[in-house]
């Protein structure tokens, strides 16, 4: 079977050019805090998200609706809401990271299939058959830890549908359990759906060396002429003993196209695209070229050879936890 | 308010690990978790120890508690999962996969590296068994007052982070390992040589986070003394205090005067700052705009 393109859309138009380009399913999140990419200017409202997907259906496509943060105390009647509004719009599934909301939604909307979030950072079948028995999920996006052997492995011993990243950027850190943008800046993925939040960034230029701070520490220098990635924590500089650089992570992508014949044979059903954030073009570049490796792969065809290179940040990718070396 | 120990998240030598634990029989504190939190690489180093600590406590009147790791993945390491109901102790949940290995109905407790954000999960939880919940260290004093207050309705004891540097992150990477020029497979237990995790540093050369293996952590030692009112006030059962490689004993002793009204924060904040001048202290995810930010003078 043709492995499922699980392709992001930050906005309508995003959503239609990845239809176009032939993605098989389009993720997608409410203009709100209840989705991991709670960025300005970002996600869909709820006539919008209504029309989205009446034109992903008549394409053949299907749309997810991720409300993957974790509700606050006090105010879960706006997550709850979002799940019955994605039921109601049309949804083909939810995409959730917290039990208590796995539970709503499991009493409260037991027709809508639910998938499990990677921000759920389930890695591995016990815990991953646990949610099955539970909440009934249907799919699981596997936390980007994973080796593809490991992946195999919980394909064996799970009905749940595994998805994985394949293209995007790269959480080095276990997803949703991870505080660094909070202790740095206040605003936090689990509960504000925002990473390394562009307003607490502040860029210094002396004499041509440019600082990048965040949250008011300076985590990455460019030199004249150097490059001057975007300052996400764990993809800064620092030291640490005798040694300095980046410690946790280059700023790299990720790019596992190589890897999609191996993640076939691993059992895995759908491969996902990160990048809610991208402009449409880009979405459908990437579309179209995943599309003609998924494809290859089922005929048996080799792998397009270096065809994301040229779209990955910084113009260098990683195939990260996917082998074994990257720990 | 309850004083719990929570596991030590650092790797020390056999001897150093046992002594804390022969330490924490005559400090004044309630709860004990111990085991291996952050990488099950550790694990046989004291995995023989264990029993003894546990009666030593237990024997000292502690309640004595095992901890699960903090993230789940190999084959290995399932099966260490598995086997801690075995011990005869009740488990402290800081991984769902754990949850799988509970008979359904054995109370178990929740350690903060469990996402409990709201009341739901808290209730399903507590429909699980849980009976006490150490709350994400994260969490604003506005949620631990909702969830305090839901936890009493449910018979669920809540617990908040009071003492120590701050689990930030786990990862699927050792950066220790990486730093010396390792995979974690072959890390050669590189994070040894720092009992407290190493002190990573911005290019401005500010104190920032700590390395400890496969997680990273906070360089500011995390207090609530300037909460501990409010928290009472809550309705919060007990604070928890992170186990460090010097002066812990002293630590626990300050925070139980601070409870017991024989010491004030501000007094108390500075002498834990006097033990080691290279002691920050935040409490931002409490009452701050920021994680790291800190209320206090000292």
């Amino acid at each position: 079977m043709v492995m499922e393109i699980v392709c992001p859309a930050g906005t309508p138009a995003a959503l239609r050019a990845a239809v176009k380009a032939g993605a098989h399913t389009i993720y997608c999140g409410f203009a709100d805090e209840t989705n991991a990419r709670n960025f300005p200017g970002l996600n869909f409202d709820r006539t919008e998200m209504r029309e989205g997907i009446a034109f992903a259906h008549f394409h053949g496509a299907k749309v997810l609706v991720a409300i993957n943060t974790f509700p606050r105390a006090g105010d879960e009647a706006i997550w709850h809401r979002a799940v019955g509004d994605a039921e109601s719009c049309g949804a083909d599934a939810v995409i959730l990271a917290d039990i208590g909301l796995l539970d709503h939604a499991a009493r409260s909307h037991p027709g809508l299939r639910r998938h499990v979030s990677v921000q759920a950072a389930a890695a591995n079948a016990d815990m991953i058959n646990l949610y099955a028995v539970e909440f009934g999920i249907r799919r699981v996006v596997l936390p980007r830890v994973l080796s593809v052997p490991e992946i195999a492995a919980i394909n064996a011993e799970t009905e749940v549908e595994t998805e994985v990243f394949v293209f995007g950027g790269l959480c080095v850190m276990a997803e949703g359990r991870c505080s660094l943008s909070s202790y740095a800046t206040g605003q936090s993925p689990n509960m504000n759906g925002a990473c390394s939040p562009a307003e607490h960034v502040e860029y210094n230029d002396q004499a041509g060396v440019l600082s990048a701070r965040l949250g008011g520490f300076t985590i990455h220098r460019a030199a004249p002429g150097e490059s001057a990635p975007y300052p996400t924590l764990c993809k800064g500089c620092f030291s640490a003993g005798d040694k300095s650089g980046h410690l946790f992570e280059d700023p790299v992508s990720l790019n596992a196209e190589h890897l999609i014949p191996q993640l076939q044979k691993a059992g895995v059903t759908a491969l996902k695209i990160e990048g809610r954030q991208r402009s449409r073009s880009y979405v459908a570049q990437v579309v179209r070229n995943f599309r003609a490796a998924v494809d290859a792969a089922d005929a048996g065809l080799p792998m397009p050879e270096g065809m994301m290179a040229q779209l990955s940040e910084g113009q260098s990718s990683t195939a990260g936890a996917y082998r074994k070396t990257w720990r | 308010m309850q004083l719990t120990v929570g596991p030590n998240q650092f790797f020390w030598d056999t001897e150093r690990w046992a002594a804390l634990y022969d330490e924490l029989a005559t400090a004044p504190v309630d709860r004990v978790v111990l085991g291996e939190l952050v990488c099950s690489k550790r694990l046989p180093f004291f995995q023989d120890r264990i029993p003894q600590a546990i009666s030593t406590l237990a024997e000292a009147g502690k309640t004595v508690v095992l901890t699960s790791l903090a993230l789940v993945t190999l084959k290995r390491e399932r099966k260490l999962t598995a086997a801690l109901p075995e011990m005869g102790v009740e488990v402290e949940v800081n991984d769902l996969t754990t949850l799988a290995y509970l008979p359904e109905g054995t109370p178990f407790s929740v350690g903060p590296l469990v996402n409990v954000y709201n009341e739901s999960t808290l209730a399903w939880l507590a429909g699980r068994g849980a009976t006490r919940i150490c709350l994400p260290p994260e969490l604003p004093l506005a949620s631990v007052r909702i969830l305090a207050a839901a936890g009493a309705d449910l018979g669920v004891a809540i617990e908040v982070w009071g003492h120590g540097r701050v689990p930030l992150a786990i990862s699927g990477r050792c950066y220790h390992a990486r730093m010396h020029g390792r995979t974690k497979d072959n890390c050669q237990f590189a994070c040894e040589d720092d009992p407290d995790g190493l002190d990573v540093r911005t290019m401005d050369d500010q104190p920032f986070l700590a390395m400890n293996g496969v997680q990273t952590l906070s360089d500011s030692y995390v207090s609530c003394v300037h909460q501990t009112q409010a928290l009472a006030d809550a309705g919060v059962a007990a604070l928890r205090l992170s186990p460090q490689s010097t002066g812990f004993a002293k630590i626990c002793g300050l925070y139980r005067q601070l409870l017991v009204g024989t010491g004030d924060a501000t007094s108390v904040a500075a002498a834990i700052c006097g033990m080691d001048e290279n002691t920050r202290l935040s409490d931002g995810f409490l009452t701050g705009a920021r994680g790291v930010d800190w209320s206090g003078t000292a």
